[in-house]
């Protein structure tokens, strides 16, 4: 037998398109916001839009990210996921009022500090309720997807019962911490000082996840569990502590999600989570299920075109992300930046 | 205790769905050997060592490696105590790139620095594409990563699902010198074989299986040297190859 040859490979230099291709879901949010400019024309419209369209997909992309790891990974369809966002703003809005002498100063880090705080607690009771979820509904029905759905729609309804019992019917109005309210001028444009506050913490979570799942071992795992869960196994990880961590930083990240959601509406009910279910499943539909990347630029895409369409045609407002949806779906049927494989 | 075969299995069925697959499976690996098993398409090689590894079940019958169960001890387990195992899918992390796919396969801690160079110097291949994603490799580079991946840390049994499958020659011949490396080095290889010039250049002993279940153990010279033999439990002539 002859020795394999030394490999010394020669790279066909890329062309542009070759090179732009692997942007191409980024561009298109790109796109998506000089395709704004030139429809609304007016500058200081679209910049206010815009933002508060980042701002939105910001929410939306902290609401659904853990549901897109928790797919693509577990392979597990959670309808329950609304009810961590509901419960993430109950928590959260609660902690707030208590925190009255730090969300009604007039001082800016006491107001951060307490919407902080609020968002740690509400990470805290949703990753313990998580916990449960799994152990107790998720745990049982792996591998069935009809009983996923069947069962987890049913914790999601028990969820918002409960919901009703501990905070009553009634929906909860309360205002944001003193130094949140009204707006500032950001480029000629008026945002809201909340939203702001609200595309930072998107960006920080975004960036805390990538460096995660790009820089450590765990994130290597999940990654390497959304492709193939048996090799991972077969390498010597013990999956299942890795689908309880995931499912229960997925339940955090509902709930940190339904937190700033609740504080950005300053009026929750035991059904927002639920109403916000249908944006959430396109966000990680049009993704790629399994992508926080794809998860984060969806989210990116169904804000904007949201706030987009609402102002030129407010009678689509509704169907603007369901038309976003069928558009990508077609384009790439397994969204933007898949990364479950067909099992 | 070193006498001891380091993998037996006793009377093993697994069934896969409604399908029963292994039927009744004896045999041993003895350590620091190479062992070949053979067979023809669809008698349960692969399920064989699906099963060794806990990814199918054994319905009835005993797995024991170094002395220990593993019957029913789940699959991590099994790979931690020190079993390596390359699927006949390589099962290759096609998103992660060659570094990534290495670094999760060292599962104590940090990669062994000397042994990194030593997978260099059997695959010099993964060292130029260390930084790419896996899923650019090529089919033989693949299935060097996948090797290779296996090999990062010290085993005492590998389970090797058919290596050179679909490869080109001089491939070939750097997988049977890594192989042959490891054998050095006092571990056990289990593999699925049908390139039976790489089988008889490696192979110690062997095991046929046909239907479900071993039909002729012994050494591996005996059966290469038997062109009866071979047509009689594989139904073919291998002296051509």
């Amino acid at each position: 037998m002859t020795a394999a040859p030394e490999h010394t490979p020669t790279m066909v230099r890329r062309t542009v398109s070759e090179l732009i291709v692997p942007f191409t879901p980024l561009c298109m949010v790109i796109f998506l916001i000089c395709a704004g400019y030139l429809a609304i024309g007016i500058p200081s419209s679209w910049m206010t839009l815009t933002l508060s369209g980042l701002a939105m997909g910001m929410m939306y992309f902290i609401m659904s990210t853990g549901l897109t790891l928790v797919f693509g990974l577990m392979d597990v369809i959670n309808f329950g996921h609304g009810a961590f966002v509901s419960l993430g703003a109950f928590v959260g809005v609660t902690v707030l009022l208590q925190l009255g002498a730090f969300s009604e100063s007039p001082v800016l880090w006491q107001n951060i500090a307490a919407v902080l705080l609020s968002i740690c607690a509400a990470m805290a009771v949703c990753a313990a309720v998580g916990w449960g979820f799994e152990r107790l509904i998720v745990r049982p029905v792996y591998g069935s997807h009809l009983n996923q759905i069947l069962v987890t729609m049913g914790g999601l309804i028990v969820a918002e019962q409960l919901i009703i019992v501990f905070w009553g019917p009634e929906e909860i109005y309360f205002s944001r911490p003193e130094m949140l309210k009204g707006s500032t001028e950001i480029l000629g444009a008026t945002v809201e000082k909340f939203r702001v506050l609200v595309v930072s913490l998107g960006l920080a979570v975004f960036a805390l996840m990538r460096w995660v799942l790009r820089r450590t071992k765990i994130g290597l795992i999940v990654r390497a569990g959304v492709e193939d869960r048996e090799m991972v196994m077969a390498l010597g990880y013990r999956l299942r502590l890795v689908f309880v961590g995931v499912f229960v930083a997925g339940s955090a990240l509902a709930g940190f999600g339904g937190a700033v959601w609740g504080m950005y509406q300053e009026v929750i009910t035991a059904h927002m989570g639920n109403q916000a279910l249908i944006l959430i499943f396109i966000v990680v539909i049009i993704g790629g299920l399994g992508s926080v990347e794809g998860c984060f630029i969806g989210a990116l895409l169904v804000g904007l075109m949201q706030n987009y369409v609402a102002f030129l045609a407010p009678k689509f407002a509704l169907l603007s992300n369901i038309g976003l949806m069928v558009a990508i779906l077609m384009w790439r049927p397994m969204g933007m930046i898949p990364v479950v494989k067909a099992k | 205790m070193q006498s001891e075969p380091i993998l037996e299995l006793d009377g093993v069925y697994t069934d896969i769905g409604q399908y029963h697959i292994l039927r009744g499976v004896d045999l041993h690996v003895p350590r620091s050997t190479v062992t070949m098993l053979l067979g023809r398409n669809g008698v349960g090689k692969t399920t064989t060592l699906r099963s060794i590894i806990g990814h199918w079940r054994a319905r009835e019958g005993f797995i024991r490696y170094d002395g220990m169960d593993i019957t029913r001890m789940p699959t991590a387990e099994i790979a931690r105590a020190g079993i390596g195992y390359v699927p006949e899918q390589m099962g290759v992390f096609a998103d992660l790139t060659v570094e990534e796919n290495m670094r999760l396969a060292a599962v104590s801690g940090p990669i062994n620095s000397a042994r990194l160079d030593w997978i260099f110097s059997v695959f010099p291949a993964l060292k130029t594409f260390w930084f790419a994603p896996a899923g650019n490799l090529s089919g033989g580079q693949k299935q060097m990563l996948s090797i290779a991946r296996a090999m990062i840390e010290e085993r005492k049994l590998y389970l090797i699902d058919e290596p050179t499958k679909g490869l080109a020659p001089a491939i070939v011949s750097t997988m049977a010198r890594a192989l042959a490396d490891l054998k050095r080095q006092g571990a056990a290889i289990f593999l699925v074989e049908q390139n039976f010039a790489v089988a008889k250049a490696l192979g110690d002993f062997a095991d046929v299986m046909d239907d479900g279940h071993v039909i002729w153990s012994g050494a591996m010279s005996r059966l290469s040297e038997s062109d009866e033999l071979q047509q009689k439990l594989m139904g073919l002539s291998l002296a051509g190859n």
